[in-house]
């Protein structure tokens, strides 16, 4: 971002807007966090407040862990998420390499075809989705949640990967071809490696959705065995009595995760920018 | 006893409805140096790539050493080629680059190491074989691609346009370099350029294309004596051949050609004219004078010459060498 005519007065203020940004996006974390560390009372007399000695409380963790599966949950919505981002990752750029580099009849539609469905909420369909369900039995199972949201995912993989897969060079390609590399191996070997930064750019667009949802695991996978995190936490939120403490603790911990994941694809990001191009 | 190490017959492409190459013949002798040479969109890139087989022709046969190749894939071809942007694998080191082909053929690893060794040997490139593309200069990452063909021992080499990324004087060694290893290796090479300069230094025949028509075949100093037609005369030769107005005898809409090195100064002279630029190259001088209202000459003089521009002058020409071509581009004298 340094420009021949940049002011040390430009820079500030960029940067001023930066950190009021940031601080407005992780105020609600801070919130969280900072109160689920707290007594109940302590949580309501001043919500802004660091915890003390004497407002110091694990009772909502102690709750969590004693209320219903917590780890059991944790670990169903990390298989989801990471199993759909695996499977969008790969049909879509599968899909995308081959709408990027065939010419084929019926190309450009084909790809507005799977792009239609950026515009179309899955939700929509939710009724046919749990007629299907029932259909082939995988109603309360985590392959519901998979199929479901590796469908949810698959339109943006692949018109940002298609898009990316255009720009790598055809001479690359070609001379894969000439070394005697057959297509796969051009994909998985030449190609995936240079589009890796929209690969973890899509991963990260489609992995905060996926732990975050509550509608799929509710209608699909309510059952104790196969909840999620999301859809767990609610055990918490009552009608009529809410418990504070364990709600923010298990929001807490359900953060952890995401961000762990998170800088993984972040890193394959820088990695995937600075890696040597064609040129 | 000369073989045939390339056979073009009737080979054309089109593009969905588009034409791009129209029923192209072509031999190649085995270890000649054959270059296409065309203006942008001629095709030449594109006849290259039906050759390397990454195209499919549309009709027409491509035979190698004898061999039919229309549905044999690239890499059974004995082809390698080397690219213009170089096509290196980014994630791979020198070595392995160069070692990709043999690998995946299945060679055995002393082979692969005996070939390893020759080509680094021949093209100097001992010091990068443990470097990624990335941390080499332009120059070197063309010698690496060069090398990633060398190790091939292919039947045919295909150069689609090496040199249109290295700056003017790399150009200029990695030209005599790509010579001097057509004489070591005696390979059949085909060469594809924009650039009429390394047509006519290169190649044992050039091919002439455009709109995806071959225009002439023949040695650089047949096509600049003896162009078939004005496109010919007009595309080789820098600076380009003059096309002037004809004498009176001339039929209609004919034009004069003249290369500017068979204009001389004569106050005598046949044309007149005023200088409006000159160009000084220390070696050479080119002048251009304005013969007519709407008519440029350009006249090249050896060695340094005080013309300025605004000065009248008188060209001449020995009619000899001098060509007339009819309005739809054919040559009549």
């Amino acid at each position: 971002m340094s420009t021949a005519r940049s002011h040390p007065l430009n820079t500030a203020a960029a940067h001023a807007a930066l950190i009021i940004y940031t601080l407005i996006a992780l105020f609600p974390v801070f919130v969280i966090v900072v109160n689920s560390f707290k007594a109940r009372k302590a949580i309501f007399r001043e919500p802004l407040a660091l915890p003390d000695a004497e407002s110091f409380s694990l009772i909502g963790y102690q709750t969590v862990m004693k209320q219903g599966d917590f780890f059991g949950y944790f670990q169903n919505s990390m298989i989801v998420t990471v199993v759909a981002l695996f499977f969008i990752l790969l049909f879509g750029a599968m899909a995308a390499f081959a709408l990027a580099e065939y010419r084929f009849k019926g190309n450009t539609l084909m790809g507005l075809y799977l792009a239609l469905g950026i515009m179309i909420p899955i939700r929509i369909g939710t009724v046919a989705i749990l007629q299907m369900m029932v259909a082939t039995g995988l109603v309360n199972t985590l392959w519901a949640l998979i199929l479901v949201y590796t469908a949810q995912g698959l339109p943006l993989a692949v018109f940002i990967l298609s898009e990316f897969m255009r720009q790598v060079s055809d001479d690359l390609k070609n001379a894969g071809r000439i070394d005697g590399l057959s297509e796969y191996a051009i994909f998985f070997r030449l190609v995936l490696p240079l589009v890796r930064p929209a690969m973890a750019t899509v991963a990260v667009f489609n992995m905060i959705p996926i732990w975050n949802d509550l509608w799929f695991p509710l209608i699909l996978a309510p059952a104790e065995e196969v909840k999620t995190l999301t859809l767990g936490s609610q055990v918490f939120i009552g009608q009529f009595v809410t418990d504070w403490n364990a709600v923010l603790s298990a929001l807490s911990l359900a953060i952890l995760p995401v961000m762990v994941l998170y800088v993984i694809f972040s890193r394959q990001l820088i990695r995937g920018i600075t890696s040597g191009a064609v040129k | 006893m000369t073989e045939t190490s390339l056979k073009l017959d009737r080979v054309s492409k089109a593009f969905g409805t588009v034409k791009v190459l129209h029923d192209i013949d072509l031999d190649v002798q085995k270890g000649e140096f054959v270059v296409f040479v065309g203006p942008s969109g001629c095709g030449k890139s594109t006849l290259l790539r039906v050759i390397a087989g990454l195209e499919d022709a549309t009709s027409g046969t491509v035979e190698i050493a004898g061999q039919r190749v229309n549905t044999v894939p690239p890499a059974k071809r004995g082809i390698a080629m080397v690219f213009q942007s170089y096509a290196l694998y980014p994630h791979l080191n020198v070595a392995d680059n160069m070692t990709l082909g043999l690998k995946q053929e299945g060679a055995s690893k002393s082979m692969i190491t005996e070939r390893l060794a020759e080509a680094v040997r021949i093209l100097n490139l001992d010091p990068y074989l443990i470097r990624r593309p990335a941390e080499l200069s332009g120059g070197q990452r063309q010698r690496v691609a060069i090398g990633r063909a060398i190790v091939r021992q292919p039947q045919l080499f295909l150069f689609d346009e090496p040199l249109s990324n290295l700056d003017a004087a790399l150009r200029m060694n990695t030209r005599i370099e790509i010579a001097q290893l057509h004489r070591t290796l005696g390979t059949t090479m085909i060469y594809v350029t924009h650039d009429q300069t390394e047509a006519m230094t290169l190649a044992d025949r050039i091919v002439v294309l455009r709109d995806g028509r071959v225009e002439q075949v023949g040695s650089p100093m047949e096509l600049y004596n003896n162009p078939a037609n004005r496109f010919v005369a007009g595309f080789l030769g820098a600076p380009a051949m003059n096309f002037l107005t004809p004498p009176d005898d001339a039929p209609d809409g004919a034009e004069l050609g003249i290369r500017p090195e068979d204009l001389r100064l004569d106050p005598e002279g046949a044309l007149q004219g005023t200088v409006t630029h000159v160009e000084r190259l220390g070696g050479d001088t080119n002048i251009v004078v304005q013969t007519r209202p709407e008519e440029m000459a350009t006249i090249r003089v050896f060695g340094q010459h005080p013309a300025r521009v605004g000065d009248t002058v008188g060209l001449a020409y020995d009619p000899a060498k001098s060509f007339l071509f009819a309005p739809d581009g054919r040559r009549l004298r």
